[in-house]
């Protein structure tokens, strides 16, 4: 695949556009893949094993409903296991959708066109399978309207002081406004698809959808500002939903999680493997449909930069975590340390150090930003290197903290397993509908990578 | 259906009549023609009427018509009624079911208020004088009874669990005639036509086999017996016996004298394989006084004074875990030990060749008694040898012990003073000899716990008739032709000794709930007064032995001696004995090889308690396992056979072989492995049955507690044992703080709290105008026995989990006891290290870390500085769980309750939540019983007392190891112990500031000791 790619820019930079597109051919090639052209098998059997995963959470649900939290591998020391790690990785995937959307649209960055619709996209979604972790980990999960502020005639309130209430406001804040983004972004293509469509039913859901949307010079400048204000409006949330996340476990006082740290490091590991997860999604998304044109070389080795940045800033996490805990003098923190270093789970601690620190390094180098099958693996080590992160840090601190007498091993059981391999099920079912269903990449937005000057598109 | 049982009883009687089962048998396997053919066959059989006559009286008339055939008439109108009725089966309405209040209330009975009865538990030939709160009727808590002599206050843990025996679900619900439901009736009958016959005998083939035997009332029965029917055969049997003991005594005094101590005199205590501090005769009087005089800290006037103990043993024990200086041995070496002791003090025996390091020992135990004459004692245990005993007694009035550390008194049991192994063995004798026609056996379960080499199982069947009284259908009631329920002591009046001889009449809380007979009755139908209650036998017991008292008076004495638990002045006096010249067998050779020791569990005891599902997820002191047994070995040994624990192995002895696991244990002595009693039982119940390896297989009634000459062998196999502690050492954490008692007596505030912070909070601290409760935990008094485990469970409705979910770290206790092993100086960690023990509860802290992060406001901070979870508001976060530094916080992972099993319903405490799946629970400082003291106090109009709240934790301690009070008030006992030099706050640094505090542990070591040992 790599050699299809030639370069052609004079600055030996990829374009973020082929060249020779047109306004109509760009329109024509992205709406072609929900309205004209045939649904390919490979479609039809992906959906089919992820709609089998989520039959498979739907039975790891029932059974946690009737049976309760017992069926997962938690126990006295370790109260928090798969699902606060699977929440934390997901809602860490989330982040790259708004990044790319609300900072770099702000920055001006116009190589994220091509890739922002199915980041955000890719952000719901990884928001709704970080969503249902922590109400399926209560163990009372019927009872999960409690940590909402809401009149009652008990006149109690959350306790605010809980970095769980601050989740419960941030995890909410963090969907509803990448829902908003998203919809929002989609209105001038939703018209496109509406006009474009041949079906009836097509053109009723669309039409619906577009909200009238007409393309009016007006409707344009208000679109514009209300874009932007929104991009403004989600862009503090990029640092502020980790952060907060970060907090469940910086503010409590277990020797591995109390740091100060935190807040930075979980926001870049985030960022991280929300990039990672972009480029899992991107490589062979561009490949099926033939999307070379449009996410070029320049995005893949753009964001292979942005996960070697990031991933340096977790990496000074991890030396940090080590430096304070010598020099913080604390003989907890100090063992905790050397427990996750040579203890029962020394082997995740280092396996993290290998996919999270040791494996991005190989983006240094130009030919492994420009081979695409080795950027497609890469970015599949660093996501499963933030999930052992996540795991490192909820179960090691957990396992061996203050009192010798209570440590304890955790193991993760089949049904801790199968709800999170049901949530990527969710993830992949939902990705399906959405690549079939609506336009993966802008359309209005492309069209205006098209260099100034070509030849305007005719219709529309 | 009373009919259809005698129906089947008759069949089980007679060969000739036909039963349902015969008629089917007939049928079984035709079919077709042959099954019609058969049928017609059948109903020309006479016997076939017969038994369609009784089974369906009237109907087969009918049917039948007088001459066999069924008249068509009568079958229709028979099969229309059958209809109509079975139609009106289906319209039953419940009975229409009134809820009314008292009309006149039973006296005493307030709805919502216990109270309180006196009354002892019999255990192990012994007794223990209690309290029992019953709420309504249902005694759901144990209480010590302050005033008894063995108990001052407090209990052990046995008696913790009693209640949940009591309401076990598997306990025996009715009379089994050869496993099949019957009746008392039915039995009496059966007793009877063998009763003439023994009468008339003079009881010639009658034995009766008796357990437990602590009753003064069933002494004078079994006089009573032996009086009608000289000819009958009285056996003795329960395996944790003392017959060592009174063999011993017998070589030292020529007769059987008991021996009871005074720990609270001693300054020096020598233990000889003496487990004296664990449960057994006296264990919760004898741990109070032990501890008392080791308190270390001044109490009024008085100087700091500390006892020393040495232990000399063949096992990991819990004593030894509170020993000064400990001295490992094989359980062939202790007797050559004490034999060198006794020798360099001055008796004459013979001394076989003992190693440097228990010479040593020897010399500085010897110079320590010699140097605290009158105020040392040497205890020799129940696991010692004959030989050991007799010189501890011989030691004892040497160095002018006898009369002030140590008494004799006549033996407590009144019958059978030799050895019960030999009484056991003469019965089995005479049911081989065929000489047993009838064999009584109260209590006791000799085929599951009898010695392997006499095969009782096999020799019992010889008894045409066989009767056995149990809690439940056991392995022996499965062997016998009769087996009769027995009452619990809670549903029972008896009354019972103590290990000084006090007698308390044992009172019942409850009828029986399953219609259980006591002892006492048995004896009273044997004797042809089927029918008199226990009451009756009891108190005409007692009104014989005060034939001086009016009937008024007898009254007034018997009220008093109800109300107090104990009949005043029954303490069996010291007698003023000699040893006399001690003519003792040459000393045993020292075998080689690995030895194993037998000793019973500290759950279940000799095999009694294991379908108590507390006693058996309560972990085991020391080795903090559950659910199961394990063979201890030494890490020394562990690591030349290269075994970890759960090492499944082959242990051979004596022919004999069982498989177990093992568990490498510091402090198990080299070339000693140690093995439980009290498990494996086929016929245990739901709980027990199955659970762990069956050690009694190995033991032979020669050698009862050690055997030589052993062979280990590896199976390849691993089996999950279920720890609730994985880590042992404290990681150079100051979590329990140890002192020397002399450096310390030198300078008392070398322990200044440097550890904890002051409040270092965002949040503004909290005020507290009226109490502020707090808990003092002594770690110096602690002995880890677990009593407080049991009863927390007991007070606050604590579920268990069962094996499965301990094996997940999931258990559920509220207190918990962390064990950790340290290095002993100059000493090897693996076969003598220092074993700390240190009771964890809710800390309660000021600054409570759980507080903060619960999402829901569940666990907040109370007015009086509780830590108070609220269950109606947890949803089930458990980031309080993880945020607590001491992991005292308990998640029903599952709905762990038991609510659908109706017993174990009326042994709950009505004032304790049940808690449901999904909630946290843990230590609330028993904050019902706080509740109750506060109402009381405000119904006086006055403060509460220092002292009269007692968490069930504090109650029970039998060495007060815990203080519950108010630190806001300057002049109670637990402020006075904060201002204690040693007193600190575990993991203070984390500014927690805990309310459960701790003093520190003292040691006492004898330097001398230790310069030879560097030397």
């Amino acid at each position: 695949m790599a050699s299809t790619e030639v370069e052609t820019d004079p600055r030996s930079r990829p374009q973020v556009i082929a060249p020779g597109h047109t306004h109509g051919s760009i329109t024509e090639k992205i709406t072609k893949i929900v309205l004209k052209r045939r649904t390919p098998l490979g479609w039809y059997v992906g959906l089919g094993v992820c709609f089998s995963l989520v039959m498979l959470m739907l039975a790891s649900i029932t059974k946690l409903l009737l049976e309760g939290t017992g069926i997962w591998g938690l126990n006295a020391p370790v109260g928090w296991g798969f699902a606060i790690i699977c929440f934390v990785w997901w809602i860490g995937i989330g982040h790259a959708g708004t990044l790319i959307s609300a900072i770099l649209l702000l920055f001006r960055q116009d190589w994220r066109t091509s890739i922002n619709r199915f980041a955000e996209a890719m952000t719901l979604f990884a928001v709704a399978c970080a969503g249902i972790f922590p109400l399926l980990h209560l163990g009372r999960p019927w009872l999960a309207y409690w940590l909402m502020p809401y009149p009652n005639t008990m006149a109690l309130w959350p306790q605010f002081r809980s970095p769980l209430v601050w989740d419960v406001f941030a995890v909410s804040t963090y969907a509803t406004v990448s829902a908003l983004f998203w919809y929002v972004g989609l209105i001038p293509d939703l018209a496109t698809l509406r006009d474009r469509a041949k079906s009836r039913v097509f053109k009723i859901i669309y039409g619906a959808l577009a909200l009238g949307w007409r393309g009016a010079a007006r409707h344009w400048e208000r679109y514009e500002t209300a874009y932007l204000l929104l991009a403004g409006l989600a862009t503090p949330l990029v640092v502020s939903v980790h952060t907060v996340v970060s907090f469940d476990f910086a503010v409590s006082l277990i020797p591995g999680w109390h740091a100060t740290i935190f807040p930075p490091y979980f926001v870049a590991g985030a960022i991280y493997s929300g990039f990672a997860m972009v480029m899992t999604l991107a490589i062979p998304l561009r490949a099926v449909y033939g999307l070379q044109d449009f996410i070029t070389m320049r995005h893949l080795q753009n964001m292979a930069k942005i996960i070697l940045a990031t991933g340096l800033i977790v990496a000074y996490g991890y030396v940090m975590e080590v430096f304070f805990a010598w020099y913080s003098a604390s003989q907890f923190e100090g063992a905790m340390m050397y427990q996750r270093m040579t203890g029962p789970y020394a082997w995740a601690y280092w396996l993290l150090i290998l996919c999270n620190v040791v494996t991005p390094q190989f983006l240094w180098s130009k030919r492994v930003r420009n081979s695409v099958p080795t950027l497609f693996l890469l970015s599949i080590i660093v996501n499963v290197g933030m999930w052992l992160e996540r795991f490192v840090i909820v179960v090691t601190s957990l396992s061996r903290d203050y009192l010798p007498s209570s440590w304890d091993h955790y193991t993760g059981t089949f049904w801790d397993w199968s709800l999170y391999l049901g949530t990527i099920g969710l993830f992949g079912a939902l990705l399906f509908l959405f690549i079939r269903f609506l336009p993966m990449i802008s359309i209005f937005e492309m069209r205006t990578l098209v260099p100034s000057g070509s030849k305007e598109a005719e219709g529309e | 259906m009373s009919h259809g049982r005698s129906l089947e009883d008759e069949v089980g009687g007679q060969g000739t009549t036909l039963d349902a089962g015969a008629v089917r048998e007939r049928l079984a396997g035709r079919g077709g023609r042959a099954y019609w053919h058969a049928l017609e066959e059948l109903a020309d059989d006479p016997r076939f009427h017969a038994l369609l006559r009784r089974e369906l009286p009237g109907v087969s008339e009918g049917l039948l018509g007088g001459d066999g055939r069924a008249g068509r008439r009568e079958f229709l109108r028979l099969m229309g009624a059958s209809l109509a009725l079975g139609g009106l089966g289906a319209c039953t309405r419940q009975p229409l079911e009134r809820i009314v209040p008292y009309a006149r209330s039973p006296e005493q009975t307030i709805p919502g208020e216990p109270l309180y009865f006196a009354t002892a538990i019999p255990l192990m030939g012994d007794a223990l004088g209690v309290l029992v709160e019953s709420h309504m009727g249902r005694p759901t808590k144990v209480e010590g009874n302050p005033d008894h002599p063995a108990s001052l206050g407090a209990t052990d843990a046995f008696a913790q669990a009693a209640v949940l025996s009591l309401y076990d679900p598997d306990r025996s619900h009715s009379i089994r005639r050869t496993g099949k439901i019957s009746t008392w009736g039915a039995f009496l009958s059966e007793l009877q036509t063998r009763l003439d016959g023994l009468n008339a005998q003079g009881g010639q083939g009658l034995s009766l086999l008796i357990g437990d035997l602590a009753s003064p009332t069933l002494d004078d029965q079994l006089a009573g017996v032996r009086a009608k029917l000289p000819k009958a055969r009285f056996h003795h049997w329960t395996p944790v016996h003392r017959d060592n003991a009174r063999a011993g005594a017998q070589l030292a005094f020529g007769r059987d004298l008991a021996t009871r101590y005074h720990f609270d005199r001693a300054r020096v205590v020598v233990a000889l394989d003496a487990d004296f501090l664990a449960s057994g005769t006296g264990g919760v009087r004898y741990a109070r006084d032990f501890t008392a005089a080791r308190r270390a800290r001044a109490q009024g006037s008085n100087a700091r004074t500390m006892n020393r103990l040495y232990c000399v043993e063949s096992w990991a024990s819990l004593t030894g875990g509170m020993a000064d200086e400990r001295l490992p041995l094989r359980p062939s070496e202790v007797e050559g030990f004490a034999r060198a002791l006794a020798s360099m003090l001055g008796v004459d025996v013979e001394v076989p060749r003992i190693s440097d390091r228990a010479q040593g020992f020897a010399a500085s135990v010897a110079r320590e008694l010699t140097n605290h004459r009158g105020a040392g004692l040497v205890v020799a245990g129940e696991y010692a040898s004959p030989v050991a005993h007799a010189l501890a007694h011989a030691l004892n009035q040497r160095v002018e012990n006898t009369g002030t550390t140590v008494e004799y008194t006549t033996p407590l049991e009144s019958i059978d003073s030799s050895s019960q192994t030999e009484s056991l063995r003469a019965l089995v004798d005479d049911l081989r000899a065929g000489r047993v026609d009838t064999l009584v056996a109260l209590g006791g379960n000799p085929v599951y716990d009898a010695p392997a080499d006499l095969d009782f199982a096999a020799a019992l069947v010889s008894a045409p008739f066989r009767v056995h009284l149990s809690e439940s259908v056991d392995e022996t009631s499965e062997s016998c032709t009769w087996h009769i329920p027995q009452a619990h002591f809670l549903e029972s009046w008896s009354d019972a000794r103590a290990y000084d001889g006090t007698v308390s009449i044992v009172q019942p809380l409850i009828a029986p709930l399953y219609g259980g007979r006591t002892a006492h009755e048995m004896i009273a139908t044997l004797l042809g007064r089927s029918g008199v209650s226990a009451y009756d036998l009891v108190r005409e017991r007692w009104r014989k032995t005060r034939t001086g008292l009016s009937d008024k008076e007898f009254e007034s004495f018997w009220a008093t001696t109800l109300h107090d638990g104990l009949v005043a002045g029954t303490q069996v006096p010291a007698l003023q004995v000699g040893v006399r010249t001690l003519a003792l067998p040459p000393p045993p050779r020292v075998p080689t090889g690995l030895e194993l020791v037998f000793r019973p569990d500290a759950a279940t005891h000799d095999g009694r308690f294991a379908n108590n599902g507390w006693l058996q997820e309560t972990p085991r002191p020391l080795t903090r396992l559950t659910w199961g047994n394990v063979c201890l070995m030494s890490p020394i040994n562990a690591r030349e056979q290269k075994l970890t624990s759960g090492d499944v192995v082959n242990i051979i002895a004596s022919e004999r072989r069982v498989q177990a696991p093992v568990w490498v244990t510091p402090g198990q002595p080299e070339g000693s492995i140690c093995l439980f009693l009290g498990y494996g039982r086929d016929r245990a119940g739901e709980l027990g049955t199955g659970v762990g390896y069956d050690a009694y297989r190995l033991r032979s009634s020669y050698l009862p507690w050690s055997v030589a000459g052993v062979t280990v062998r590896p199976t390849g196999h691993k089996t999950q044992v279920a720890s609730v502690q994985d880590h042992a050492v404290m990681e150079g954490r100051d979590l329990v703080r140890v002192h020397t008692f002399d450096r310390f007596k030198g300078d008392a505030h070398a322990d200044e709290d440097h550890g904890s912070v002051e409040h270092l909070s965002l949040y503004s601290p909290y005020s507290y105008e009226g109490n502020a409760w707090g808990m003092v935990i002594d770690l110096n008094a602690c002995i880890g026995c677990n009593a407080c485990m049991l009863a927390c469970q007991a007070e606050n409705n604590v579920p268990i989990v069962g094996k499965e979910e301990v094996l997940r770290g999931r258990e559920m206790h509220w207190i918990r006891i962390d064990r950790y092993y340290e290095p002993r100086p100059g000493e090897s960690p693996d076969d003598n290290p220092q074993v700390l023990h240190q009771p964890v509860t809710c800390m309660h802290c000021e600054n409570a870390p759980c507080e903060v992060v619960c999402p829901v406001g569940a666990t907040v901070h109370s007015s009086e500085g509780l830590n108070d979870m609220v269950y109606n508001r947890c949803v089930g976060t458990r980031y309080c769980a993880n945020n607590c530094p001491y992991k005292v916080r308990r998640f029903n992972f599952f709905h762990y309750a038991d609510d659908t099993t109706e017993s174990l319903k009326l042994g709950r405490n009505p004032d304790v939540t049940v808690r449901t799946r999904g909630v946290m629970e843990k230590c609330t400082y028993c904050v019902q019983r706080i509740s109750a003291a506060r109402i009381e106090s405000k119904k006086d109009g006055r403060p509460i007392q220092d002292g009269e709240i007692q968490s069930a934790c504090q109650q029970v301690c039998p060495t007060q190891a815990i203080t519950f009070g108010d630190i806001n008030d300057g002049s109670s006992r637990i402020a006075a112990l904060r201002k204690e030099p040693d007193h600190y706050s575990l993991l203070g640094e984390t500014g927690t500031s805990p309310r459960t505090t701790y003093l520190a542990k003292f040691t006492n070591p004898d330097h001398g000791l230790e310069q030879q040992g560097d030397g």
